[in-house]
């Protein structure tokens, strides 16, 4: 693009849900403001790292941002164009380039399908040729052998199972990719494989990322922006380098309080 | 991320052989009857009544699980019986199972007023008591296999669609749902090739289920004479008969017991061996 638009253009996102848990016998349940008023920019070519709290609407806001939920007000415009009220069937174009990776490979890939079957099937359902290569290519990109394609999700372990979803992502060559809570499930060396291939990937296919995190210190490494969320408004958003040399919100400075450091008084093992 | 699943041998094999076998059997029994029953399950002698089964002192050869009280060969009754049980476990079994599934799916996985429908509709129909339900449904459309099959179907699809739509609501929360909307597949799609599959281990272990309460059904049915004609065999009737002279000639009572006992277990097992075999997580 740099035509000066960015990729998305959020203004005055509001997303209200029916809270059932306090739903009068009789009547319609009251409903809870998850987000309230949100403005923030993608520019193409960026990863924005979204932080928060649980509970702070970060995964709403980025299953709001692919609408997977609709917004109750505001707008989202993608590309300059109002994503935020379309129904399924226009948005259906869209889908391949606004792609999604799960927090938990374990539920998001179905178990009783072939990881050669997750990763084809949104591509025939758009139509792209050459499947075959192209599912080879993606298990390639993500460093497994094509032998995996035969097999089910509960044969592999917890990093291999979070390749195939981003394999699944981007063998669709998206332009944006919804990274939520990618590692959280994963031991610290499976977590640490994953990221190194995703800041690959972002770097070698150009992609647009929106990082959700609770984790400062993952953030670090792979954002550009980061926009902290708390109770459903922003309480910061600024380039990285701001985030953690000079934050500014009381809020944003307890998440950097609570990474935690190496202990200088001890042995470096 | 390794669970014990992969790790833990089960032993499906026994359970479902077994099951499998005896539903062979009887299965291949019924549909061979003309050829195989010794005698016409109808024909009388009262010369030859309540002869003993074959281990018993005083039984005739060729009767090899002795006469009822009419002189009729009691093996020929349970195999030409069987005929009756089978057909309407199969085709009851099947059409509950397909009902009741479709509106479970539909409920468990669009909710909203589908779901509310359903639901109460359902809620409703369970209140009535079942047996009582069937035999007013029997006076209604008169006797005969139809009239059973359809009492069993319009009892038991509420089963179906109960266990069904908890399945389908558990397995719609699940992220390959969401990752499948975010693929572009429509609604539709969605339920029929990511969620059918996963509900469709519960579908199969619920239908065999039923089809062994469709046999059970059906003798209930007879024995108060409420199947086919009173005097067509059926295990339901056997067993009416037989507790009459059960001083006399228990085998005629316990006989067709033993078989049906035998038959609604083997259903259960089946299904619980399916799954086990078959079921690519499970496995």
């Amino acid at each position: 693009m740099g035509s000066g638009t960015p990729m998305f253009r959020v203004r005055g996102l509001e997303l209200s849900l029916p809270d059932f848990a306090n739903k009068p016998p009789l009547g319609r349940a009251p409903m809870v403001d998850i987000l309230k008023g949100l403005d923030f920019d993608i520019e193409a070519g960026s990863v924005l790292g979204i932080v928060g709290g649980s509970g702070s609407g970060k995964s709403t806001l980025g299953r709001t941002l692919i609408r997977l939920l609709e917004p109750t007000a505001g707008s989202i415009a993608f590309e300059g164009r109002d994503i935020g009220h379309l129904d399924e069937a226009t948005l259906r174009p869209l889908r391949r380039r606004l792609q999604m990776i799960f927090q938990d490979p374990m539920s998001s890939l179905n178990p009783r399908r072939r990881v050669g079957a997750i990763i084809a099937d949104p591509l025939r359902i758009h139509g792209l040729d050459r499947i075959n290569a192209r599912v080879d290519e993606a298990l390639d990109h993500v460093g497994l052998p094509g032998s995996f394609r035969a097999r089910y999700p509960h044969e592999l372990s917890g990093g291999q199972r979070q390749r195939v979803g981003i394999a699944r992502a981007i063998a669709m060559r998206p332009d944006f990719i919804l990274a939520d809570e990618i590692v959280s499930g994963l031991d610290v060396s499976s977590q640490a494989q994953v990221l190194n291939l995703l800041e690959n990937l972002v770097r070698e296919l150009g992609l647009t990322v929106a990082f959700i995190s609770h984790d400062l210190s993952v953030i670090r490494r792979l954002c550009s922006q980061v926009l902290v969320l708390n109770r459903g408004t922003i309480v910061e958003y600024a380039p990285v380098e701001r985030i953690f040399d000079a934050p500014e919100a009381q809020y944003t400075r307890e998440l950097l309080d609570a990474i935690p450091l190496p202990d200088p008084d001890q042995p470096g093992w | 991320m390794r669970d014990g699943r992969g790790t833990v041998k089960r032993k499906a094999g026994l359970r479902l052989w077994l099951s499998g076998g005896w539903l062979a059997i009887v299965a291949l029994l019924t549909l061979l009857a003309g050829w195989i029953s010794p005698h016409d399950p109808l024909a009388q002698d009262l010369f030859a009544a309540r002869l003993p089964p074959f281990w018993v002192d005083g039984a005739e050869p060729g009767f090899l699980l002795g006469t009822d009280s009419l002189g009729r060969d009691v093996l020929s009754r349970i195999i030409y019986g069987g005929r009756i049980a089978l057909t309407v476990a199969v085709i009851a079994g099947l059409a509950t199972a397909v009902i009741g599934s479709v509106l479970g799916l539909i409920a468990g996985y669009y909710r909203g007023w589908a779901d509310a429908v359903i639901s109460r509709l359902v809620d409703i129909w369970m209140a009535f008591p079942p047996v009582l339900f069937a035999i007013l449904l029997i006076a209604v459309l008169g006797t005969g296999l139809w009239s059973i099959v359809i009492a069993i179907i319009v009892i038991d699809w509420t089963r179906f669609c109960r266990v069904v739509r908890a399945e389908a609501m558990n397995q719609s929360q699940m992220d390959y749902v969401s990752s499948a909307v975010v693929a572009g597949h429509v609604r539709a799609a969605i339920l029929w090739r990511e969620i059918g599959p996963n509900v469709l281990p519960t579908i199969v272990a619920l239908l065999t289920l039923e089809m062994g309460i469709a046999v059970i059904v059906e003798a209930i049915l007879s024995f108060v004479n409420l199947s086919i004609s009173t005097d067509a065999p059926t295990w339901g009737g056997m067993i009416a008969e037989g507790r009459i002279s059960i001083h006399q000639a228990w085998w005629v009572l316990v006989c067709p017991l033993i078989v049906l006992f035998l038959t609604v277990l083997a259903f259960s097992q089946f299904g619980e061996g399916l799954k086990d075999r078959f079921d690519p997580v499970l496995r």
